[in-house]
């Protein structure tokens, strides 16, 4: 089996059944940034906490990436004959940040603003050494 | 209203795609302003200029002249030709030189930019999954704009139809076909809800400006153009801006709105003092959405006043006169300036074909950019 690699270490909890992105709590100002900071970009206070993110929110915008973008600093494995269009968006988690994330849907009648999405870890690429690289993405919660 | 800065040379080297380096299209610029204003190279006590790919802009002295003065290169992204001019602005006002000249030029090369993601503060991560892309962005802000204040897709097609034709008449534009709203909705989708001809292409161009204080500028023009006010703001906490992997829920203000107040408070003047608007149209739904933020409209309003020709050339409030940036495109160190130069040419009369019928008395423009900032200015007779 191939090994799973994260395409940063420090995004996402990995390997995990129930993956959770991570982010910095300020408790002073109460912001939660993603991913980890070193000072609060509020009060530039240093006293951060590692926090994980839930794994639910809401569709804040959204987009589709229409075109091949330029490699660097693109590393995808498209070529223009095989790229297809994929979705990105904010995803609202609660009231304690908005998160910028890939979709796993690039269809625009899927999506919906306020509509409830889900964490999802996605094959991404392979690296040099077979593994495969993987990143994190929302997907529409199914009905 | 203060008269202490004066506009009394403006030069352009048409924008679009030439065969030569961003640097000459910036000294033919510099030549050109030098010669409106009906002086010379060795008048000017003082330069800022910059490009963000074309060069430092200081070299240019091997081709204007080798007179000493004092010039400094300023790289401030976007906002690089506005910080030009507000360093012009400041040194005269600080009574540093009578005269002074700022310029900006670029050339980039085809299709969207491709920035580094150290350079913005960001791990490596964020360009190689696809995220670092300013067309995601304005895709992004513009959806939730119109999913909030009930914009059009047709509505952000007029925008582009509008300064398609305002190009048409622009003899230094690089984009002078008109198209029609179906051609710009039928467009390509790049970056939902955004085709592409709602989008500008990075490009090539060059812009100068000779300014003077008030006081000696009537011996050079009949015509000066004041500077009532130039400001410059980077993002305050919880502006949605480019290359952000998160926002506040708690949200505030786009850094344009900041730097709008503050240049129509400097200037003593208010939205509705303004005769003709140069704002920043990376896209139509930029150009939609800085209406509102630059304080000339409450969000929302946009649809109808767009709809109904409010800012096309005849209209009420003409907004992007010269075309903007989706028929001149955008060499990044010169778009602010330009903004400038167009607003002083209608100001004085000049603009021939696009010249907008109305009498007017006053201007202003605003550029926004990466990663989060804005300059605004006020001009008058």
């Amino acid at each position: 089996m191939t090994t799973q690699v994260p395409v940063a270490p420090e995004l996402f909890t990995w390997p995990s059944d129930q993956p959770q992105l991570i982010g910095t709590h300020f408790p002073e100002s109460g912001v939660t940034v993603f991913p980890q900071a070193k000072a609060c970009p509020r009060t530039a206070s240093q006293n951060g906490e590692r926090v994980l993110l839930p794994r639910r929110g809401t569709l804040w915008s959204w987009t589709i990436q229409g075109f091949l973008p330029k490699s660097p600093p693109y590393a995808g494995p498209e070529t223009p004959a095989t790229f297809k269009p994929y979705g990105v968006g904010y995803i609202q988690l609660g009231d304690q940040v908005i998160v910028e994330s890939r979709l796993t849907t690039a269809n625009p009648d899927d999506l919906k603003i306020g509509m409830e999405m889900e964490l999802v870890i996605i094959p991404f690429n392979k690296d040099d050494d077979g593994n495969e690289v993987v990143t994190y993405a929302f997907a529409p919660v199914k009905k | 209203m203060s008269e202490d800065v004066a506009i009394i040379g403006i030069g352009i080297h048409p924008f679009g795609r030439h065969d030569s380096t961003g640097m000459e299209q910036g000294a033919h610029a510099a030549r050109e302003a030098l010669k409106d204003a009906g002086c010379e190279w060795s008048d000017v006590q003082y330069a800022f200029g910059g490009s963000s790919a074309a060069g430092n802009a200081d070299t240019m002295v091997s081709t204007l002249g080798l007179t000493g003065l004092p010039f400094i290169n300023v790289a401030n992204g976007c906002a690089t030709g506005g910080s030009s001019l507000i360093s012009a602005y400041n040194a005269l006002n600080a009574g540093a030189a009578d005269i002074v000249m700022a310029i900006g030029f670029d050339k980039h090369p085809k299709g969207a930019f491709d920035p580094d993601p150290a350079s913005f503060g960001l791990g490596q991560w964020y360009g190689d999954t696809g995220l670092m892309l300013t067309t995601q962005f304005f895709g992004m802000k513009i959806q939730r704009y119109m999913h909030q204040y009930g914009i059009s897709p047709s509505t952000l097609a007029k925008v582009a139809v509008k300064n398609f034709e305002n190009g048409s008449k622009n003899p230094n534009a690089w984009r002078r076909k008109p198209m029609t709203e179906e051609e710009v909705l039928n467009s390509l989708m790049l970056s939902n809800p955004l085709t592409q001809y709602m989008f500008c292409s990075p490009g090539e161009g060059g812009v100068a400006l000779v300014l003077a204080r008030g006081e000696v500028a009537k011996k050079y023009t009949k015509k000066p153009v004041y500077l009532r006010s130039a400001v410059l703001r980077s993002r305050p906490f919880g502006s949605f801006e480019v290359f952000n992997s998160w926002l506040s829920p708690d949200r505030g203000d786009s850094p344009s709105v900041g730097a709008a107040a503050a240049a129509f408070k400097m200037a003593d003047m208010c939205p509705d003092d303004i005769d003709i608007a140069q704002l920043q149209d990376t896209e139509s739904g930029a150009e939609i959405m800085h209406m509102a933020e630059t304080g000339f409209c409450k969000d929302g309003e946009q649809e109808d006043m767009i709809q109904s020709g409010e800012t096309r050339l005849d209209g009420r409030l003409p907004i992007n006169t010269d075309g903007g940036c989706l028929a001149n495109g955008e060499p990044i160190g010169a778009s602010g300036l330009r903004q400038v130069y167009e607003s002083a040419l209608q100001l004085r009369g000049d603009a021939g074909d696009h010249q907008v019928p109305k009498k007017i008395r006053t201007a202003f423009t605003h550029v926004y950019g990466a990663p989060g900032i804005s300059a605004c200015t006020v001009l008058s007779n």
